[in-house]
């Protein structure tokens, strides 16, 4: 084994769970969009915003793992993950919409699909950033050491 | 390498396991479609719904449609020229799908035009003007109110106005609305040839759909 190419370790395996399901998320929300042809709000909007730049910066941040990565990725994960817990609330009627930026367009509160029969499409995004957020945090901890 | 391989295989992996999906979904949903319009008939053409072409021609082109939309101003023509292709054996079907905020009041007062005989000099002044009436996806249907008079349509505006706020005009957009959910019509406009959505949008799909049903059903 060489210096360049330390073989696959603990770290990296948490870059890549981040990884894999940041993009997993990005091609569940294109499959809702661009298959299912459900409108995206714009909460929703706010959400891909965030979700899809993990994708490049994370797979760029495995080789070899850098604690840029982390940098990059943890205040995207975290901005994605406000706006997903909100978005939620509103779903479940929490926060009332009437006290929310979305007026116009698509609802944020449009039920289009339970996957499992209890998961909404913003409990999937919130329970998405909450695992790269999890695993980055590991690994920034990890780094530091 | 072990790593780059690994990351290239998933990406390769989830790639194939999304168009998979993508194509399975399609047809379940086109399945689902053919099935609900085998079932119930009216959800596919109810009585109320404004038709064109002999009642017992054995194609019937459902499409609906969005006043305010541009694509369905586009294909307004070509529909009937692909029904001049096939004389006599395609029955148009024209439904309502209003999707723009404020198109729906321009769907109602084509009905309410239709009560006076004009629905397709209506329709026909509706396209030519819309680039006036819903510029930048903002239907105004206020608009259309001068426009259809000054286009030299012989209307009694009065009663247009009447019948646009009535009852019998309201519900009829809304059956399509309904319908339009339950058909899983997203976009305008939407084609459904004997029940069968197109694999996917477009003019020349439209076209091949409509021939293939016509083989299917005329011998010749």
């Amino acid at each position: 084994m060489n210096t360049t190419d330390p073989g696959i370790d603990r770290d990296w395996l948490l870059l890549f769970g981040a990884w894999l399901i940041s993009t997993l998320a990005a091609l569940g929300s294109l499959f809702f969009s661009e298959v299912m042809e459900f409108a995206p709000c714009s909460l929703c909007w706010y959400q891909r915003i965030f979700m899809y730049p993990l994708v490049i910066v994370l797979a760029f941040g495995l080789f070899p793992v850098d604690r840029g990565a982390v940098r990059f990725g943890l205040p995207l994960a975290i901005g994605g993950w406000l706006v997903a817990a909100y978005h939620l609330l509103l779903y479940e009627g929490v926060v009332p919409e009437s006290a929310s930026p979305c007026r116009q367009g698509v609802s944020c509160k449009e039920e289009y699909i339970e996957v499992l029969g209890f998961m909404s499409i913003p409990a999937l995004s919130l329970l998405a950033f909450t695992a790269v957020v999890g695993l980055l945090l590991v690994l920034q901890r990890r780094l530091r050491r | 390498m072990k790593k780059k391989t690994l990351v290239i295989a998933t990406v390769i992996a989830l790639i194939v396991a999304f168009a998979f999906a993508a194509s399975w979904y399609r047809g379940a949903e086109a399945e689902r479609v053919e099935t609900i319009a085998d079932e119930s008939t009216t959800v596919l053409v109810p009585n109320h719904a404004m038709t064109l072409g002999p009642k017992d021609a054995k194609v019937t082109l459902v499409e609906f449609f969005d006043p305010a939309c541009e694509t369905c101003a586009v294909f307004h023509r070509p529909v009937k020229e692909l029904m001049e292709q096939h004389p006599e054996r395609i029955r148009l079907v024209l439904r309502y799908a209003p999707f723009h905020h404020g198109s729906e009041d321009v769907a109602k007062m084509l009905e309410a035009a239709r009560l006076q005989g004009k629905y397709w000099e209506a329709l026909e002044v509706m396209f030519a003007t819309q680039r006036r009436w819903a510029s930048h996806h903002n239907p105004q249907p206020e608009l259309l109110w001068q426009l259809l008079p000054a286009a030299g349509l012989e209307l009694d505006m009065e009663r247009m106005r009447q019948d646009f706020a009535g009852f019998e005009v309201a519900s009829i957009v809304e059956k399509d609305i309904e319908d339009a959910a339950t058909l899983g019509i997203r976009k305008t406009p939407g084609f459904l040839v004997n029940g069968r959505p197109l694999p996917s949008f477009g003019l020349s799909q439209l076209q091949q759909l409509v021939a293939e049903e016509v083989a299917a059903n005329y011998s010749d």
